[in-house]
């Protein structure tokens, strides 16, 4: 029955968002106010469906019903709770569920907390969410059912790859749905503005909260898949420029220039179209990072529920609301004016060249990730890898931290070079220094590119805080501290990266347990190897004590280890991190004569690229509770005034 | 009028790229990497014994003015034991086959061949890939056809079935015009 | 997106190419560095940029598969024995095409994507200069 109910739940819902586009079209065309008052409640309704139809399936997988499909082929009874939990997105079915959830339930709370809007656009806005989700719930009712029953039900289910049974693996997917989901919010509120001819300062405030969380979901998502392929692959790398990896990528991209078009149209109401414009591509990068990876139509070896089929009926959502919303785009944007206007030397500018670089690399990752397919359609095939993206992205993404030195210390509308150059003076200071201590101490030659690299972060780090000088601290608004952090996560993520290249060393070795050897001042003793038995894998574990100055700092057991069902031989490597870095052990492949392969990674201060990852979502977190605060507190001072959405006042805003 | 066309731009752009994807998401994905070496003589490698019962290869040697076959295998791979009753055929048929163990031992090739037959005349022990790098081939097992005159005319990518054993002996005869 | 699957998928189909593995033991200089630093240091930028042959997407540098580790190994030895890394490359290339450099080539298929920077940059950089001098004009 739990199934039946999850199934009618559904259908009941997609049709509640039939209703509801309706109800939209008969409000915003027709004036009707019938239609108009019934628009929120069925929006709340569709949200509470498609949680219940979500809560439902979880509810299968958590009492391992065998005899539904979908249970059946991705979990087992003997898998502990937390992974039978989690087993309920952990494949296409159930995560299209989850996605169409979120949706809808985001769509809710449009419903019941959005205030900045006019209610036309807001009605417009519904309706356009309630456009996009018709087309997810097709693709989950018609081509992914995840409620299918299995006839007769199985004995037991096949189970959960044992590598897809990681805590980080079980909760990342969500996040990165919340993400995407939320640029299906910000679009939609592009496409309602659109109709209404309403984009202005107050279509960028009431976007600017969906954004900003979508992009905290983005940042973490991110960075936790980051470090994942770093201490799973075994290999110390931590970013490959796979096209998986790109496909998450370029939603964030999209969504950090969102972000900062909006703040310069919530505050100095200019870049009207423009933020229209990015609100359509944040979202297009959204699906089309799906489709890519959901259709296999690039290699790569993150490839997840690859089905060409599905990859088609992706293909043809992205081209209903894509390309509906670009021909509204062509079709109205010239009706939206321009907006205010500003100066060479402005904090906007600088918020366009922001834009211009974050773009511009976004294409570039975009044009690199689909490149090889395009030749291959002429018969060539060619692949695009790091050495592409590293020579190209790499001076972009330190052209765009020397805009970050800059923007933050300028002032709206207009201002004086030379009182800009004596305000970023510290800044310039810490970029010169950096790079002199970089040339001159480096213990090994750096390539200009990475001594850049220190350059800018050092230079970041200190220009990111100069927002706080002379101020308050007391009374300087939340966001701008979520703005301050965050700035600094880019420079210390950036330090992280550009240390682990310059400064990485590297020590690979055929051992007998009894060796030691010596990196980065630190003894690794290899005392044993032993074979070891876990659940469901058997493992040949090495014993390798730490010690650094003859003091034992710790011991570290990676092994090498083999899943019995299905036979997959994996690394498991250990980090011990220090204050300064860490030491990456692996054990790799029995060699002759009682040897062991050994591979030894020093990484100096390789943990701050995450580090700074947490701290921009951590900065981005602070700003968002500072925004929905102020709008909350301007919500109520304006239902007393007599004209709602009031501009601020132009320095007030971050 | 002309700022109205330059809006469209960014539709016409995305229409491309529907466009590529969705031929993209038709075509027939290639997972083999198919060498570069054919139509280029083989190169001349000389490589040890791999069995107890076959001589060494050289496939200096191989320009000798007959057609055959140099199949790149392995003991330990299991679709080349489900290609040699196919080898053996062909071999049965006249088909000069040399071979090529890929990271092997000479035990566990003599023992292959004992439990699958020996369609070779020789076999070269190839212990660190070093040929197949030489041959541009990617796995195991592949084909090459190589003409009289020492030169690679054709590559077989995966085990030989009983279904492309015509390909493999027409190829066979266009070797030897 | 989803690369949180996908990266597990990653460790499988690095782990466990679809061919078997054999069981002899990995070539000399497969895991094994070269004595001279700046030779290994020349080898290990070349073994990041060449493409892994067995697996679906990663450099012979970051994989497991044998195949990678004999083709790691004639590398080193091909850097200790002398030659030069870009002639290695193009080594390979002549053999498996330009699909084994993940450093894209000079040839003319690839040159749109060494000009895609420059003009994404030059349209981007010209729409917003011209944004920013129009409105000045408008408020002189």
């Amino acid at each position: 029955m739990i199934a039946e109910t999850g199934l009618a739940a559904l259908w009941l819902a997609a049709m509640l968002a039939g209703l509801q586009l309706l109800l939209a079209w008969s409000a915003v065309a027709q004036g009707n106010d019938d239609a108009r008052r019934l628009i929120r409640p069925v929006a709340i309704a569709q949200g509470v469906l498609t949680g219940l139809a979500m809560a439902l399936l979880i509810l299968l997988f958590i009492r391992s019903d065998m005899s539904v499909y979908l249970v059946a082929a991705n979990s087992h009874s003997a898998k502990p709770f937390i992974y039978k939990f989690a087993g309920a997105w952990g494949n296409h079915e159930g995560s299209m569920l989850l996605w169409v959830a979120v949706m809808s339930v985001a769509g809710a709370a449009v419903a019941l907390f959005e205030r900045e809007l006019d209610r036309r656009t807001h009605i417009a806005t519904l309706g356009a969410q309630a456009a996009i989700s018709l087309g997810f719930y097709a693709f989950l009712l018609f081509a992914s059912n995840p409620f299918k029953r299995l006839d007769p039900p199985a004995v037991d289910g096949q189970g959960l790859n044992p590598l897809l049974q990681d805590p980080g693996l079980a909760f990342h997917p969500p996040t990165l749905y919340l993400g995407y989901v939320g640029l299906s919010v910000a679009f939609s509120f592009a496409v309602g503005a659109l109709l209404t001819r309403a984009v202005d300062a107050r279509f960028a405030r009431a976007i600017r909260p969906w954004v900003l969380a979508a992009w905290i979901m983005l940042t973490i998502g991110i960075t936790a898949g980051s470090y994942w392929a770093y201490y799973e692959l075994g290999w110390g790398g931590w970013w490959f420029w796979d096209p998986v990896e790109n496909a998450s990528l370029m939603p964030w991209l999209a969504a950090t220039a969102l972000l900062h078009s909006a703040t310069v149209l919530a505050t100095r109401d200019a870049l009207r179209a423009w933020t229209i414009m990015l609100s359509v591509i944040a979202f297009a990068m959204s699906m089309i990072g799906t489709f890519l990876v959901r259709s296999g139509i690039l290699t790569s070896v993150h490839a997840f529920a690859v089905d060409p089929t599905r990859g088609s009926f992706i293909l043809a959502l992205l081209g209903i609301y894509i390309g509906g919303a670009l021909a509204l785009f062509a079709l109205r944007v010239h009706t939206v004016n321009e907006g205010a206007r500003f100066d060479a030397v402005s904090r906007e500018a600088m918020l366009v060249v922001n834009n211009l670089l974050l773009c511009v690399i976004l294409g570039l990752v975009f044009v690199g990730t689909l490149y090889p397919l395009l030749t291959e359609m002429m018969g060539v095939r060619v692949s695009v890898g790091p050495p592409y993206f590293n020579a190209i992205i790499g001076p972009l993404a330190i052209a765009l931290m020397a805009a970050l030195i800059f923007g933050p210390l300028l002032r709206w509308r207009r201002d004086e070079t030379g009182a800009v150059l004596r305000r970023a003076a510290p800044a310039l200071i810490a970029v010169v220094l950096a790079l002199g201590a970089v040339i001159a101490f480096a213990p090994r030659p750096v390539g200009w590119l990475t001594a850049f690299g220190f350059a800018a972060a050092a230079g970041v780090a200190v220009a990111s805080i100069a927002p706080l000088w002379k101020r308050n601290l007391r009374r300087t608004p939340l966001f701008t501290y979520g703005m301050v952090l965050a700035h600094l996560g880019c420079a210390v993520s950036l330090a992280g990266m550009a240390s682990e290249s310059a400064f990485s060393q590297e020590r690979l070795a055929a051992a007998r347990p009894g060796d030691r050897f010596e990196i980065a001042g630190t003894t690794v003793a290899f005392d044993s190897v032993m074979p070891i038995a876990g659940p469901n894998w058997t493992a040949m574990q090495a014993t390798l004590t730490v010690s650094r100055n003859g003091h034992v700092i710790g011991v570290a057991k990676p092994q090498a280890r083999f899943f019995t069902d299905p036979p997959t031989p994996t690394t498991e490597s250990v980090q011990m991190t220090r204050w300064n870095g860490q030491l990456y052990l692996v054990l790799g492949d029995a060699l002759e004569d009682g040897r062991w392969q050994l591979r030894i990674w020093w990484k100096p201060f390789v943990t701050l690229i995450w580090f700074g990852g947490g701290l921009i979502a951590f900065g981005g977190a602070l700003a968002l509770v500072g925004r929905v605060r102020r709008g909350r507190k301007q919500g109520r001072a304006a239902a007393t005034m007599a004209e709602p959405g009031a501009a601020i006042p132009a320095g007030a805003t971050a | 009028m002309k700022r109205s066309l330059i809006l469209w731009i960014p539709l016409v752009g995305y229409l491309i790229f529907l466009g590529i994807a969705s031929l993209g998401l038709n075509r027939d994905q290639q997972t083999t990497i198919q060498s570069r070496m054919i139509g280029k003589p083989v190169p001349g490698i000389e490589l040890p014994a791999a069995s107890s019962s076959n001589p060494a290869l050289s496939t200096k040697e191989m320009a000798d003015g007959k057609p055959r076959l140099l199949n790149v295998f392995a003991s330990w791979c299991v679709p080349c034991a489900a290609e040699a009753p196919v080898l053996a055929q062909l071999a049965r048929e006249g088909v000069r086959i040399d071979g090529v163990a890929i990271r092997d031992a000479r035990a566990d090739v003599d023992a292959f061949l004992a439990r699958h037959g020996d369609p070779f005349q020789r076999i070269g022990l190839d212990a660190r890939s070093t040929l197949q790098f030489y041959l541009g081939s990617s796995g195991v097992p592949e084909t090459f056809v190589v003409d009289g005159k020492g030169v690679i005319r054709y590559q077989h990518i995966g085990a030989i079935g009983p279904q492309d054993v015509d390909t493999i002996l027409a190829k066979l005869r266009e070797a030897e015009i | 997106m989803r690369r949180a699957l996908p990266f597990l998928l990653l460790a499988v189909a690095l782990a466990a190419p679809i061919h078997a593995q054999t069981a002899l033991p990995p070539a000399p200089y497969a895991d094994r560095q070269l004595d001279d630093p700046a030779l290994e240091a020349k080898a290990t930028a070349l073994m990041h940029t060449i493409r892994c042959l067995t697996c679906q997407s990663q450099s012979i540098a970051d994989s497991n598969a044998s195949m990678a580790s004999d083709m790691r190994s004639e590398i080193r030895e091909r850097i200790a024995r002398g030659e030069d890394p870009e002639a290695i490359r193009a080594w390979l290339i002549e053999r498996y095409g330009d699909w084994i450099s993940y450093k894209p080539t000079a040839e003319p298929i690839l040159w749109p994507l060494w000009g895609a920077p420059v003009l994404l940059l030059g349209v981007g950089g010209a729409l917003a200069f011209r944004r920013i001098r129009k409105h000045r004009k408008g408020s002189a």
